[in-house]
């Protein structure tokens, strides 16, 4: 028995945004198994989660809290998979992001510039966007240049990153108040982002992502770099033919989804947790590799991946101390969704065939 | 430099490099044999954190240790399974199915013990394999049987790949499988196997950790070992005893570090020895860069009957 | 009369809107060498693709050896004594001519592979039929003559009793072809039967028994090779066509535009060599012969996306840059052969892929944005003027038909974004590589309608392509290639239908020399 793959005549639209959606619950239901396996009551388990993730303001600010570093790593990872360079680094990029902007705006925002805060934030942001954009660079240009595949050197980058931040909050980097527990310096009180509702974590970082979201967006729809990173992505040789510069292009999404991770590091670090530490990050990188895919690569649609996952991860958070299934729940409804996304979508675009 | 020598001389040392390098031995081994077929692997992170779970956890339930071997090795099988169903039926990206499964297989693991063990603060234990003074050669004798079945997977899959049918079968899909087509041998039939195979020894390489080298399951085991053994495998060339040395010269840098470090001779922070393994493995692929001879047909998606 | 060894009956086989077979009926006699003939597009490959399994045929039936042959089906062929030495070799470079010859026949089931037996039958194959090869050399390490070797022993290890061969003397040098038709006899000899395809006349007459001509998917001829000649072949081949070819001789033939002087690029089967050419305002220069013969290479060149090795391109005087988007700045309009890999991005929408190629310049962009509104009426032109039917502007260029698609890119490329009605503002070069392959009669008519009314305006004109009835109507000179070579450009009364097969095909031309 074999089977076969036929391209389907036409293809549809609503198909095409139903084909998440089904996966999504598709994925709901096989979790079932595991929640049953966990001795607990299926139902009220999906409520919980729901509950935790949506049910309440503060529920809600805290997945939005979530929501912010993966809207950033989502787009950083939608950015570089349109042009078909496939950034598995992203989690590495938010680390030194972060490291940068404790950097800039904790030291030497303390003890060295003499700048307006509004110029030491701008500051910060840059570095930030600048760490992540040069720990890109290097894989980006070893592909172009020597046909290295991308996925296993950032891939590899992400582990020497984080053994480099931890040197980092061992030695130079380290906090003198915090009494042996490995963090960083503090960044200023005043370049910290400020809080969107009171009384929760929820900061203003969520503003300026949805605007970079917005960007990022109109940056691929209605500018000629973003047609030069479609086309490239699309069908590089006719992209080619057409005059696009590939490797340029290449290069320069490189580093534009890069500085993205990276800036989740520093929103991360302004907004959320005021140092760097070794477990800031439970992943983000990763994550918004699910949620590009999920996202179909598409910037808005990030925002809504972002804000779906958050909520399951915050969710389970939640039920978990109420019902006592683990939080990694989360993470497998997570992981398969995106097998079960890729799958549905492939089928609204092919019809199998069994022989 | 003299203590360098010392540390080289001691027997202590070989023994560390041996232990360290196999599960990057059967990792490399499972990768080689799914690229060798032209598909690209990346669940084997995940698949190596299934496999220290399941095995350890079939132990822990009391089964004997091969059985938790062996029941590692099927949960891998299964994972391959997977793979194999979304690249090789359903011609899905190489690389996004790799790490879906990676990401699925490493949160079920996880699921699946806090689920197990709901409230334990130190891991609990299983006894692990003994070593093996049976067998009177030294360093090996200080080494679990997982350890030998490792050393003897690479001369039985190069025997398997150069000297069977079904091993050319292989590597003729690897390279052209339009040619194996024509020739009467089921791409799809031979891929499928061979990511199934290779997954089941990834899904050993993760059971040494958890019944070899370590005795329990701890989270972050795996620590990337999985990447690097998919570096390994070009440097290797994909032949299996250029594997083994590639493992083996990896775990003598890991090894040394480790000494350096514990010594205590250096005023280098620790984590730049911890970095060494990933700044080798990037070196390495840059390295055989230019001259790699991939298996002509990795990561290219086949659909029978499209020329 | 001997049973037939091969029996193809009403085989028809259509891919979308081409018939690629339409009802063929052929016999192979045991110990016959049938030549199939035709030109590029004719069907043959896709007749024995058919044959061999690789494709299933819509309609007809094969009967082999007097029992009926499973259709798509490689395994039941290869079982039926069928073998086929492929055009494009089916080879794997990293592994030895032996692994690649015995891939296959041994039981995957079965634990050890048996070399030594191997190495012996190959041994034994080879010395019957003459072929020497080393079997344990790499494939990547063989010549092109001997890797046709080791795919002619493939098919006879297995035992193959009817031998299908590809144009096998496309990528071999006469010496090599003499050494194959040793070869032939030999297997002939041996008492199996063969399937030879080709478009070279000589050759089929030296070395066929019969010859089958198809022309345009049907079976138009047969005969005996003793009782043809190359020019009746050639007719065949070519045919003749309904309507003579309506004459539409250039008027005003003005300054050359470009020329080409022993320009050398690429390398292998495509490679130019020491081109030579001049290319006149209001004029057209078509470029004949078979595809493969070092066309590709030339149109790219004039492209913009390879760069030659030796000698010197000029472009209105000055040398020629060798990147699109000046080229396309200056007046250079390019249809490049390959519409869905090359032409346009087939995943972007109609009207992007409509202004792909000005999209960097400030025609279309305004610093970093795009100038939407003006690339959108403009592709809307396009759409209008050249009749690009498919769903409009916003549809991903994937789901154009193969000739909407070309006008697409034919709009692109002839439609100037400043042009209206009072200032036409015709390229000054045009590029056009088979800009009528795979298109049905009324947009073939329409896109040299475009090309002749672009060469009235003041074009210079390149048109390169494998249909000869095109470079007959087209081509106010016309030039052949074969073999990387290119011949000189004489005007097209110098030129006679049958002239111009025997160069496409090799021979000697006297008239034109």
């Amino acid at each position: 028995m074999s089977m076969r793959l036929e391209k389907r005549a036409t293809g549809s639209a609503a198909a095409l945004l139903l084909a998440p959606i089904g996966a999504v619950l598709f994925t709901l239901l096989v979790s079932s198994v595991l929640v049953w396996w966990a001795g607990a009551a299926v139902t009220q388990t999906y409520g919980l989660l729901l509950k935790g993730g949506f049910g309440s303001v503060f529920a809600l600010s805290e997945t939005l809290t979530r929501a912010i570093p993966l809207i950033l790593t989502g787009l950083a990872v939608t950015v570089a998979f349109k042009a078909r360079l496939f950034n598995i680094g992203a989690e590495g990029q938010l680390y030194v992001g972060a490291l940068a902007a404790v950097a800039v705006g904790g030291m030497h925002g303390g003890s060295g510039f003499d700048l307006p805060p509004m110029m030491l934030f701008a500051l910060m942001l840059l570095a930030s966007s600048l760490a992540g954009a040069l720990l890109l660079l290097g894989p980006a240009l070893l592909r172009a240049r020597m046909g290295v595949d991308e996925v296993v050197t950032t891939l590899l980058l992400n582990f020497i990153v984080l053994l480099f931040v931890s040197m980092m909050l061992d030695g130079p980097m380290k906090d003198p108040t915090a009494m042996g527990w490995p963090q960083s310096v503090a960044l200023l009180g005043d370049l910290e982002l400020s809080k969107l509702v009171s009384q929760t974590r929820l900061h203003s970082g969520l503003i300026g992502a949805c605007v970079l979201a917005l960007l990022v967006w109109a940056m691929l729809k209605y500018t000629v770099f973003g047609f030069d990173i479609r086309a490239v992505g699309a069908n590089a040789r006719a992209a080619a033919f057409a005059g696009v510069p590939v490797t340029r292009t290449v290069v320069l999404t490189a580093m534009l989804s890069g500085a993205l991770a990276g800036l989740a590091g520093a929103v991360e670090v302004a907004g959320r947790t005021s140092y760097v530490t070794l477990d800031m990050s439970p992943g983000y990188g990763y994550t918004g590799i699910v949620i590009a895919m999920l996202a179909a690569l598409h910037p808005l649609g990030v925002v809504a991946a972002s804000v779906f996952v958050a909520g399951m991860l915050v969710g389970a958070d939640s039920m978990s101390r109420a019902v006592g299934v683990p939080t990694f729940i989360a993470d497998v409804i997570v992981a398969a969704s995106l097998i079960a996304v890729l799958v549905a979508t492939l089928l609204t675009q092919y019809r199998v065939r069994w022989k | 430099m003299i203590e360098l020598f010392d540390m080289l001389a001691q027997p202590d040392f070989w023994i560390a490099v041996l232990r360290i390098a196999t599960p990057l031995i059967l990792g490399t081994l499972g990768v080689l044999l799914c690229e060798r077929a032209g598909v690209l692997n990346l669940g084997i992170e995940g698949i190596m954190v299934a496999g220290a779970f399941a095995g350890w956890l079939a132990v822990y339930g009391g089964a004997p240790l091969w059985a938790g071997v062996a029941v590692a090795a099927a949960i891998g099988a299964v994972f391959g399974l997977l793979h194999a169903f979304l690249t090789v039926g359903l011609a899905l990206s190489q690389h996004v199915s790799g790490l879906g499964i990676t990401l699925l297989a490493t949160a079920l693991s996880y699921y699946g013990y806090r689920v197990s063990f709901p409230k334990v603060s130190t891991p609990p234990t299983v006894t692990p394999f003994a070593n093996m003074d049976w067998l009177g050669i030294p360093i090996l004798a200080q080494q679990t049987p997982l350890t030998l079945l490792a050393l003897l997977l690479v001369p039985i899959l190069g025997y398997v790949l150069y000297r069977t049918p079904v091993g050319l079968a292989i590597r003729m899909v690897g390279e052209n499988p339009a040619a194996a087509e024509g020739q009467g041998v089921s791409v799809a039939f031979v891929r499928t196997g061979a990511i199934v195979a290779g997954s089941a020894v990834m899904g050993i390489a993760g059971a040494f950790l958890t019944l070899s080298a370590f005795n329990a399951f701890f989270f972050n085991m795996v620590n990337g070992r999985g990447w690097i053994c998919v570096a390994l495998v070009v440097f290797a060339s994909w032949r299996p005893g250029k594997a083994l040395l590639g493992a083996l010269l990896f775990a003598f840098f890991d090894a040394l570090q480790l000494r350096l470090q514990q010594s205590g001779g250096s005023t280098l922070p620790y984590q730049m020895y911890l970095m060494l393994p990933y700044v080798l493995s990037i070196v390495a692929l840059v390295l055989v860069a230019r001259k790699a001879s991939y298996p002509q047909a990795l990561m290219k998606p086949y659909r029978k009957g499209e020329r | 009369m001997t049973d037939p060894v091969l029996q193809l009956t009403h085989i028809t086989k259509r891919f979308g809107p081409l018939v690629a077979n339409d009802d063929i009926s052929l016999q192979l006699h045991a110990g016959e060498v049938l030549a199939l003939l035709g030109e590029n597009g004719a069907g043959k490959s896709t007749l024995v693709s058919i044959l061999f399994g690789h494709y299933l045929a819509d309609a007809g039936r094969i009967t082999v050896f007097g029992r009926p042959l499973e259709p798509g089906d490689p395994k039941a062929a290869l079982a039926a004594g069928i073998g086929m030495v492929h055009q494009h070799f089916t080879l794997a470079d990293n592994l030895t001519v032996l692994e690649n010859i015995m891939m296959g026949s041994e039981s995957l089931w079965q634990v050890f592979t048996n070399r030594r037996a191997a190495q012996m039958r190959l041994r034994d194959v080879a010395q019957r039929f003459g072929l020497q090869v080393d079997a344990n050399a790499l494939i990547g390490s063989l010549s092109v003559g001997e890797r046709q070797r080791v795919e002619i022993l493939k098919a006879l290890y297995r035992g193959a009793r009817i031998l299908i061969l590809d144009e096998p003397t496309a990528v071999l040098t006469p010496g090599e072809s003499e050494a194959l038709f040793d070869v032939l006899a030999q297997m002939v000899a041996q008492g199996l039967s063969i399937i030879f395809i080709s478009h070279k006349l000589a050759e089929v007459l030296r070395v066929s028994h019969r010859v089958a001509v198809l022309r345009g998917g049907k079976l138009v001829a047969q005969a005996a090779a003793a009782s043809t000649t190359q020019e009746q072949l050639a007719q065949w081949m070519v045919g003749h066509t309904v309507d003579p070819p309506r004459a539409r001789p250039a008027r005003n033939v003005g300054e050359p535009v470009c020329t080409l002087d022993a320009v050398s690029a690429g390398q292998g089967r495509e490679r130019l060599e020491q081109a030579s050419l001049e290319l006149r305002a209001g004029e057209i220069v078509a470029i004949a012969g078979v595809s493969g013969n070092g066309q590709t290479t030339l149109a790219e060149l004039l492209c913009g996306t390879r760069k030659a090795s030796s000698g010197a391109l000029r472009l209105l005087g000055e040398p020629m840059p060798d990147r699109p988007a000046q080229l396309v700045a200056m007046g250079v309009a390019r249809i490049p052969e390959d519409r869905h890999a090359v032409g346009v991005v087939g995943d972007l929408p109609v009207w992007e892929n409509a202004v792909s190629e000005r999209l960097h310049s400030s025609v279309f962009s305004r610093g970093p944005w795009i100038r939407r509104r003006k690339a959108r009426e403009h592709a809307q032109r396009v759409i209008t003027t050249f009749d690009v039917r498919g769903g409009g502007a916003a549809v991903a260029a994937r789901a154009l038909s193969g000739g909407n698609m070309q006008k697409l890119i034919l709009g692109r490329a002839l439609l100037h974004p400043d042009s209206d009605d009072t200032n036409r503002m015709p390229p000054r070069l045009i590029i056009a590589h088979q800009p009528s392959w795979g298109l049905d009669i009324g947009a073939v008519g329409y896109v040299q309608d475009q090309l002749i009314a672009a060469r009235d305006a003041g074009a210079a004109v390149l048109l390169i392509s494998d249909d000869l009835d095109e470079v007959l109507a087209m081509g106010d000179r016309i030039a052949v290639m074969h073999a990387g070579h290119l011949s000189e450009a004489l005007p097209a009364g110098q030129w006679s239908r049958e002239t111009i097969g025997l160069a496409m095909a090799g021979a000697p031309n006297e008239a034109a020399a």
